[in-house]
Order: structure tokens, then sequence, then C-alpha cells
């Protein structure tokens, strides 16, 4: 600000036109402007929901300094070029694309506008002014699967999938390998419903699980469709993505919540400062990215204290979610005792540890 | 008082006029819509319906959005017309993407030119093959093809999504389920530069003119009217009813494939789990929309996509929700299924 004022002291006493003046006066006042394509609806109470906090943290935070905008249902496919293009050609100088499926949609806009900086969820290509960022739900994947194993009397625990991607895959066993850590006995049952948001799919998978004695339910899609079943036949579930416990108090025992804010507080700071660089961000518990609620009442303290012990391993590295021996579902040690998944394993997982029934679609 | 009374004949004139005095009410109902939301009402109109068109890539894109629903939508008027219900174009149109991206990967970093028009081939055939199933079941066991051409777009849209995760998975996407993108031999021309409009926007004019020319200059377009006019008086005239069911499913199934390659080979780029925004379901409303008549077709097909279009915009420029879209978009359907009542009906005063 300091500087600015000297430059227009400067500009009058060399006696530049008053018109000039203005201009510049005007394109230091100019808001940042940061767009947003969502894949689901901002009240999906899940993924996009959480998303669109984290906009509202930027606006909260930066006030007059930024202009927010997002477009949301955006499908993946041919249709996700034309709203980055349009987000892009409208002067949004940073846009978050927030769907695994806006990858190369986003890389092609990224080319065709050099200045403007670009962030893809979930996804892993780069470029100059292209950065990836994503959250290590697995370690949440770990705490609840804890709780789980320990909670179940049924020994099923009902999952609800969306698709069959590593991302999800490595949740489903991560939560297996932690779950089979407390109770060697407990399976783990999925239903795939080939979507991240149908309610209505969502609520058959649940029922469907609860019906095949599934005591507790968990899922990675982003309605709270499935803990409302659960409610309503009093069973226990966990929240995705957010705090669901207002759409289930009784059967939300924790949840996975997604917290962007301070990354996309992170990245507008970065891009004003103007020390925005590419980068690919991975990161968990440790740095805030996952949280959780506070545990509902109905866990015991035993419980807690387990789960507590495996979130503060996380934190502290002392324990990592996939930590060998590691056997997959027929038998095979996959991972020797002692040595833990490196990334790049993690990111493309495409098998099912011991414990989850059934084959992965493939 | 007001009340209806049936014409002695349905009106032309209302035939023409009654999209017309929709698409007006549905103005003025936007006009309260806005007004309402507190937006001002010239910058949402500006926003819906000039914004999206003012550039020359916006109206590229408008072509891009309106040509799988005009393909579509024209072949399946046709086989509306004939009373051959399919209503299973979505699943049609993935098993077209398929077939051709199975082409396009099999000679991939092949510069041929032969893959393109192979590719094309083998869209049409495999949509063509898919509607061929309600075809067999409907004149082998006379089967409602409704139902069977719509459970099948829910097998099509499983096999797409086993398929883009195993069999055609790109080897070096970390296990995404998406294929490789596609090599420049198999892609699409552009004939805009700098825009995504493609071939297959001309080829979707080109079907309209074909549509229009079968139904109206053809003995095999007069047997199909008739058909779904008067089945028995087509029986009389020794049209084989076998014959036009296989032709229309055939014909809608073999569009949709179309359509469907040129999403893949156009626009996207390569397979992905989900191809289409829902165009094989919303060109069914294009169809009505359009009257069933090929040019009508082409209007709906282009006004339709605009109101997508106008819906984004709408959002990026104004911050209007989705959903108000969505409102228009129903708005529009509504009053254009009311007013059709003035085709036969006039409205007296009493």
């Amino acid at each position: 600000m300091y500087r600015e004022t000297v430059l227009k002291c400067v500009l009058r006493v060399l006696g530049f036109t008053l018109l000039t003046a203005t201009a510049l006066t005007a394109q230091a006042a100019d808001p940042v402007k940061v767009g947003f394509v969502y894949v689901g609806p901002v009240g999906d109470h899940g993924w996009t929901y959480r998303h669109d906090i984290g906009r509202q943290a930027i606006e909260t935070r930066f006030g007059d300094q930024v202009e927010t905008t997002y477009v949301e249902s955006v499908p993946e496919g041919a249709d996700a070029e034309r709203v980055i293009r349009k987000l892009a050609s409208s002067g949004n100088d940073l846009i978050f694309t927030t769907s695994f499926g806006y990858m190369n949609p986003t890389l092609k806009v990224a080319r065709d506008f050099p200045d403007v900086k670009f962030e893809h969820a979930t996804g892993y290509k780069r470029a100059d002014n292209l950065s990836t960022y994503a959250s290590r739900f697995y370690e949440g994947r770990a705490v609840i699967g804890t709780m789980a194993g320990m909670m179940t009397k049924t020994n099923t625990i009902g999952y609800i999938g969306s698709f069959p991607i590593p991302e999800v895959v490595r949740g489903i066993n991560a939560f297996t390998i932690a779950m089979r850590k407390v109770n060697p006995d407990a399976e783990v049952k999925v239903v795939w419903v080939n979507s991240w948001y149908d309610p209505g799919k969502e609520a058959d998978a649940a029922k469907a699980l609860i019906d095949q004695g599934a005591d507790i339910i968990t899922q990675h899609t982003d309605s709270p469709a499935p803990l409302q079943v659960a409610e309503e036949r009093g069973v226990y579930g966990f929240g995705q993505a957010s705090d669901m416990s207002a759409f289930a108090p009784k059967a939300q025992l924790t949840s996975i919540i997604d917290n962007w804010d301070p990354y996309y507080v992170a990245r507008t700071q970065a891009l004003i400062d103007g020390t925005w660089e590419s980068t690919d961000t991975w990161e968990g518990i440790a740095s805030g990215m996952v949280t959780f609620p506070e545990y509902s009442v109905d866990v015991p303290d035993d419980v807690k204290a387990a789960a507590d012990v495996v979130r503060e391993g996380i934190i502290d590295g002392s324990l990592h979610p996939f930590q060998g021996p590691i056997v997959n579902q027929a038998g095979e040690e996959v991972l020797a005792e002692g040595s833990v998944f490196d990334d790049k394993t993690l990111l493309g997982m495409n098998f099912y540890v011991q414990g989850v029934q059934g084959d992965l679609p493939k | 008082m007001i009340a209806l009374q049936r014409r002695a004949d349905p009106s032309r004139l209302m035939g023409y006029l009654a999209p017309l005095l929709a698409l007006g009410i549905t103005l003025l109902a936007g006009l309260v819509l806005f007004a309402v939301l507190g937006v001002p009402v010239a910058a949402a109109f500006y926003a819906f319906f000039i914004e999206p068109v003012s550039t020359l890539y916006g109206l590229a894109e408008l072509g891009v959005k309106a040509a799988p629903l005009i393909i579509i939508g024209v072949a399946l008027s046709i086989g509306f017309r004939a009373q051959v219900w399919n209503i299973g174009a979505e699943g049609q149109l993935i098993l077209g993407a398929i077939t051709g991206a199975a082409v396009a990967l099999v000679f991939y970093e092949n510069d041929g030119w032969y893959v393109l028009p192979l590719m094309i081939l083998a869209s049409v055939l495999g949509g063509m093959a898919w509607a061929g199933i309600p075809a067999l079941l409907k004149t082998r066991f006379n089967v409602n093809e409704i139902l069977t051409s719509l459970m099948l777009t829910y097998v099509a849209a499983l096999l797409l999504s086993w398929l883009v995760s195993g069999p055609m998975r790109d080897p070096d996407g970390f296990n995404f389920p998406e294929s490789r993108l596609f090599h420049d031999a198999a892609l699409l021309p552009r004939i805009l530069q700098g825009t995504r409009l493609h071939a297959g926007t001309l080829v979707a004019l080109g079907i309209v003119l074909a549509g229009w020319v079968l139904l109206s200059r053809t003995l095999l377009g007069f047997a199909l009217k008739v058909n779904g006019a008067a089945p028995r008086a087509g029986a009389y005239a020794a049209f084989s009813q076998t014959r036009l069911i296989w032709i229309a499913m055939l014909m809608g199934g073999g569009c949709a494939g179309l359509a469907g390659l040129f999403e893949v080979a156009g626009p996207i780029g390569q397979l992905l789990p989900s191809i289409s925004p829902g165009y094989g379901f919303t060109a069914i409303i294009v169809a009505f929309l359009g009257r069933l008549h090929p040019l009508g077709v082409l209007f709906a097909g282009l006004v339709m996509a605009l109101t997508y279009l106008g819906g984004e915009t709408a959002q990026i420029t104004l911050n209007l929700p989705l959903a108000v879209t969505g409102v228009f978009q129903g708005l529009l359907l509504f009053f254009l299924l009311a007013t059709d009542v003035l085709i036969n009906y006039r409205v007296v005063f009493k």
C-alpha cells in the first residue's frame, strides 16, 4: 500500500495526466478473482459442500481483495472444458477444478491461458501454471476403521463405494487393515453405486448392506443418505467429507472432514503476494487437511482412546496406515513386515487386502 | 367464462405459433422469476441468451453442444413418427463411443487416414447392434421396446465403466478409469481454428437434411408415417411392420452411436467413465420440442443447447445458482406442452 501511495505522489509530481493516474489506482484496487468448478451441487453436504466452505473461507479472509465465483454440477466430460475456459476468459486469476475428471480439460485450458493459475484436485498432471492438490483421506479411514472394528457386533461392516478408482480402493484397504488389527474376524462388504452423488442409490446400498448383516455403515459417496438410513435402522455409521451429525445425530460416530480452508487461503495469499508456484500437495491429518468432529456420545472410552492413538501415531509419523505385513485377498503377502507402501503404489492401488469381501470390479 | 372448444381439424397455424407463444410466456415467467430473486432482469436475460453466443468461441460451443442433441433427435423423431419408442438412445450412444474408441485404441499411434472412417463405421454399427436387441425382442416376442431399450442404457453405462477401469484403461494412468488420450489421427478435424467446433456439427446438419428428405420425399418415409398414424392402413398398403420397426430402431441406434463417437473423438478426446450428460435422454425432449420434424429438431436442439450454456454463464457472471437454470428449462417445457392444447382446441369466451 505504501508503495502505491508513493507511486501516486510521484506520478502527480511528474504531472502525468489525471487519466493515467486513475487507471493505475483502479488497477491496484482490482480484486483478485478466484473461480471454482464443482462436480456436485453446493448443497451435497459432502465433497462439493466442503470445497464451497473453502471458497467462503477465502472470502472471509480477504474480503474486498477477492472476488470468488463457482459453477456447480459440471459434468466430467465435454462440458468441463467450456466452463473452465469461460472462467479463465472472464478474468479469473486462480481457478480450482475440484474433481478428478477435470484433469485433461484443465490441462488443455491451462496451456491456452499461461497467465492464469490453475489448481486441480486429485489428479496427477501438472504444468508451470497448473498445480495439483489432494488429501490423504485414507489416514482418516484408518481411524474410523479402528473404531468400527471395536464396535461391530456382527463383524460385518458395510462400505458404499462410488467408483473403483485407486483413491476409493485405498480408503477401503486402509479401513480394513485398521479394522482387522483390532478385530481379525471382522469383514467389509462393498457395494458400488457408480456415482459420487446419488442419494437414492446410496440409500438403497445402505439398506442392502444392513439387510446383509452390517451393523456399521461407511461410505465413499457424498450425500448423507446412507447415514440417514443408518439412523432409521438403528445402526452406526461415519460421516463423509463433512460433519453430517445434523442428519444422523445418533448414527454418526464421527466423520472424516475434508478441510480445504487453509490450503485455499494459502494459495490465494501466494497469488496476491506473487509467490504462487506450481506444486504437488498431498497432505493429511498432520497438516489439518483431514479433521474430525467430536466423537458421538455412543463411542465408549476405550474406542475413543484407541482412535486417538491411531490419530496421534499418524501425526507423529510412528504409525502408517499401510504398514507391512499386508496380505491381499488371495492370502499372499504384498508388503513385508517393517516396510510401508510408497506414494506411487498408494496412487495406483488396484487390489483388495484380506478382509474385504467380493472382487474388485476391473 | 373461458372455455376450450375442440377444433374440427388441428390448426396448422397454431402448430407453428404455439412454440413461439410458449417461448414468449417463458420469457415473461423468467421476468417474474428474476425480479423475485432480485436479479436485474436485463442482465439475467443477457447472461442467459446473448452472452453465451456473443463470441465466435461461444457460437462454436453452441454447435458442439447442440450437435449430439440434433443427430439423435432427428433419428428419434423419425422413429416416434412410426410409433417406435426407442427410449434408450443414451445406451446406444455409449455403445457407439465404446466401439469407436476401441478402433482408436487398436490403431493407437497409427497415422493412417483410414483410422477415423473405421471409427465412424464401428460406432454406427455399435449403436445399431445395441438398438437391435430391443428391435429383435419387439419383432420376435412382442416385448415392449420402451422397457428393453431403457434398461439396456444402464447395461451400457456399466459396460463402459468396466471397460475403462479394465481392458481399455490407460496403462500409464495410475489405474484411473480413463483410456489413453486419442492419437491425432483418431480425432475429428476442427472446422474453426481456436474453437472446438468439429466436423461432427456439419454431419449433424447433413442428418437434418437427410431426415427431412426421408420423411417428406421417400416411400419409406411415407410408410413410417402411415404406420405411426394408422397401423392398419399401413398393413393394407402392404408395409411390413416388422421391417419398419427394424429400420426405425437401427436408424436411432446408428445415429446415437455416431453422436457418441463425435463426443469421444471430438471435444473429449478419450474414453471416460461418463461421456454424455444424458444427451440420449435430452434428445427425446428435443425431438418433441421440434414437433418430430427434422427442421424443428434443429431449432429445438439449438434452443436446448443455449439454455445449458446460458445456465453456465448465469452462474459465472451473476452468481445465480444452477437450480435457476433447471427451473427455467422446466418452465419452457411446461409452457410448450401447455400451449399444445391450442392446436386441437380453441379458446372461447362465453
